[in-house]
């Protein structure tokens, strides 16, 4: 069985975000981007399940710009075998539902017995394109999984998930769509070998074209903007003057 | 032009961040419009229908899906239920609360209907114009929506507080009406099974609804400390939260995550105890009214955004409070 990751290239997770002056989106130029940490579980899981024996191959596949072929790197230096750029090109925003699409039709292609996505990116914080995937594939979904185990001969994964009321267990049948908690796994660092030995591996570039998937945008950016401030608060110095505090100038207690 | 708010219900009432996205509704459905789908079985979704057809005066009509199939909340299911529904009625909206629940189906049925959801909108500027947090809520998007019907979103439901909410509205209760399940078997989703949900029953608050909430973080050490401030949290009738670092550490289950993937809350008065204050974490918090911070670190990030800030051992101000802070009544 082939397992598909997709992993996106985002801002790095520390990197305190500037919003532009003109409101057009934040500042992208001389920031540090990284892979989004989600994907990056997403792909440790994948291995995991690979070096388990249940899986043969593990795909990493990215949809981007150029530069998205680094982040495809670093999923190949953590052990993927291959990887696909799929190039947006001059597209520049790609809308979730486009990935989806695309996504869509490199299962097609690929035919993976599993999807394992990050269940949001950090950047747009959607937190769609695996449910959208899913729905599209007509499979079933196990989103913010925080524990997967695969049956390789019934072809059935469990999927523990953190919902809002705890933890639910569902079954799902393969080929399925899994997306990824922060709880599911501790991804690994790539060592400096396996970094060299990443150098050799493939990725595939495949257009748009190719794919044969039209790309329409049904959601506009009209602007980006920087939140409200909160007014800057006070340093008191004891417990006594927090109560009061809270009692008769916040009225809250 | 109608909109359809599907609803989430527990212990036989709809719950309240489902009927936030009903005073959402009300911001793009000026006609009023408004129609609540549930979905369940038994007599806790018939309670829950006759609280959705007199408990708010924007619903104008219920509509009811019962069947086994529905009594527990797969993805697949709701998603075809949704798309039966909209054959049907055609609605220009469809809104959830980005509850766990509505983030998962939402967005698959947008896959089939093949239209861009909208999740965590926290204002609706004009009916098809909405604003959403980006990057953990460090700036804001505004987002306009071009595509045809239905325009589906989530809402996140500490943007829009229940205000014309009202319980003793029983004497004009909506119509009620069942949705038709005969196209709806088994073998459309044979493919997903449910098979349990595992939840820490609390005496205490929902976090997400609390007037108050204490949270922890790393530096409470353990499990065992956390019961101090649950101790805090029982005197000032207080839900608790903690941060990603003390979940991760199993000081406390999931459920209790506040932040930018956990749960975002916006109490009256929200006190954290050893919180540093990552984005990550303030990102679920910073929309509170009164942020009151305890640290030994006066560094700390977390106080940039309190309005009150204590620079000391949180293990002297939990028992010092517990003996100061007056009795709920």
């Amino acid at each position: 069985m082939k397992i598909m990751v997709a992993v996106k290239r985002v801002i790095d997770y520390a990197v305190k975000i500037r919003v532009k002056s003109d409101k057009s989106g934040v500042e992208m130029s001389n920031v540090k981007m990284s892979m989004n940490p989600f994907c990056e579980i997403a792909v440790e899981e994948a291995l995991r399940i690979r070096e388990a024996g249940a899986a043969s191959e593990v795909v990493a596949v990215s949809v981007g710009p150029a530069q998205c072929a680094d982040t495809l790197r670093t999923a190949l230096a953590m052990g993927a075998d291959r990887a696909i750029h799929v190039d947006s090109g001059s597209l520049g925003l790609v809308l979730p539902l486009s990935v989806a699409k695309i996504l869509k039709a490199l299962a097609e292609i690929e035919r993976p017995g599993l999807m394992i996505l990050g269940k949001q990116a950090i950047d747009d914080d959607c937190n769609q394109t695996g449910q959208m995937v899913a729905g599209l594939l007509n499979w079933p979904q196990g989103t913010f999984a925080s524990k997967v185990l695969l049956d390789k001969e019934k072809q059935v994964a469990t999927v523990e998930r953190e919902v809002d009321g705890g933890l639910e267990t569902l079954s799902l049948d393969l080929p399925a769509v899994i997306t990824t908690d922060l709880r599911l796994n501790q991804p690994r660092y790539a060592t400096l070998p396996n970094i060299m030995k990443a150098k050799s591996k493939v990725i595939k570039k495949v257009t748009l074209e190719e794919l044969n998937v039209e790309i329409k945008s049904d959601l506009e950016v009209v602007q980006v903007t920087e939140p409200p401030k909160r007014k800057a608060g006070v340093i008191i110095s004891s417990v006594d003057e927090l109560i009061d505090k809270l009692k008769n100038e916040a009225r809250v207690l | 032009m109608s909109t359809l708010v599907l609803a989430e219900h527990e212990g036989g009432l709809v719950k309240p961040s489902s009927l936030s996205a009903v005073e959402a509704a009300g911001f793009v459905n000026k006609e009023k419009s408004i129609t609540v789908l549930l979905a369940g079985s038994g007599p806790s979704l018939q309670e829950a229908v006759s609280h959705a057809a007199s408990c708010h005066p924007l619903i104008s009509q219920v509509l009811v899906a019962e069947a086994d199939i529905l009594k527990h909340p797969l993805a697949e299911t709701w998603a075809k239920l949704i798309q039966l529904v909209q054959q049907k009625d055609g609605y220009s909206y469809i809104m959830a609360s980005s509850s766990s629940f509505g983030k998962k189906y939402t967005s698959k049925s947008c896959g089939s209907f093949g239209c861009s959801p909208v999740t965590d909108v926290v204002e609706i500027s004009e009916p098809r114009l909405f604003v959403r947090p980006i990057y953990a809520g460090n700036a804001l998007s505004t987002v306009r929506y071009t595509g045809p019907d239905p325009c589906m979103m989530t809402i996140r439901s500490t943007s829009f507080p229940i205000s014309s909410f009202s319980k003793d509205t029983n004497s004009d209760a909506v119509p009620i009406s069942q949705v038709d399940l005969s196209t709806f078997n088994e073998e459309t989703f044979g493919k997903s099974r449910w098979l349990n949900l595992t939840s820490q029953d609390s005496e205490r608050p929902d976090l997400g609804n609390a007037r108050v909430v204490v949270t922890g973080g790393r530096a409470l050490k353990s499990a065992d400390n956390f019961k101090l401030l649950e101790k805090l949290a029982e005197k000032l009738g207080a839900a608790v939260g903690a941060t990603r670092a003390a979940v991760d550490a199993g000081f406390v289950p999931n459920e209790l995550q506040v932040g930018q993937t956990g749960k975002i809350v916006a109490p009256d008065l929200y006190m954290a105890f050893g919180v540093s204050g990552a984005i990550q974490h303030l990102a679920g918090m910073r929309d509170s009214k009164v942020i009151v911070a305890v640290n030994k670190d006066p560094d700390a990030p977390i106080f940039q955004v309190a309005d009150y800030g204590l620079v000391a051992d949180l293990f002297d101000v939990i028992p010092e409070m517990l003996e100061k802070l007056p009795e709920k009544k």
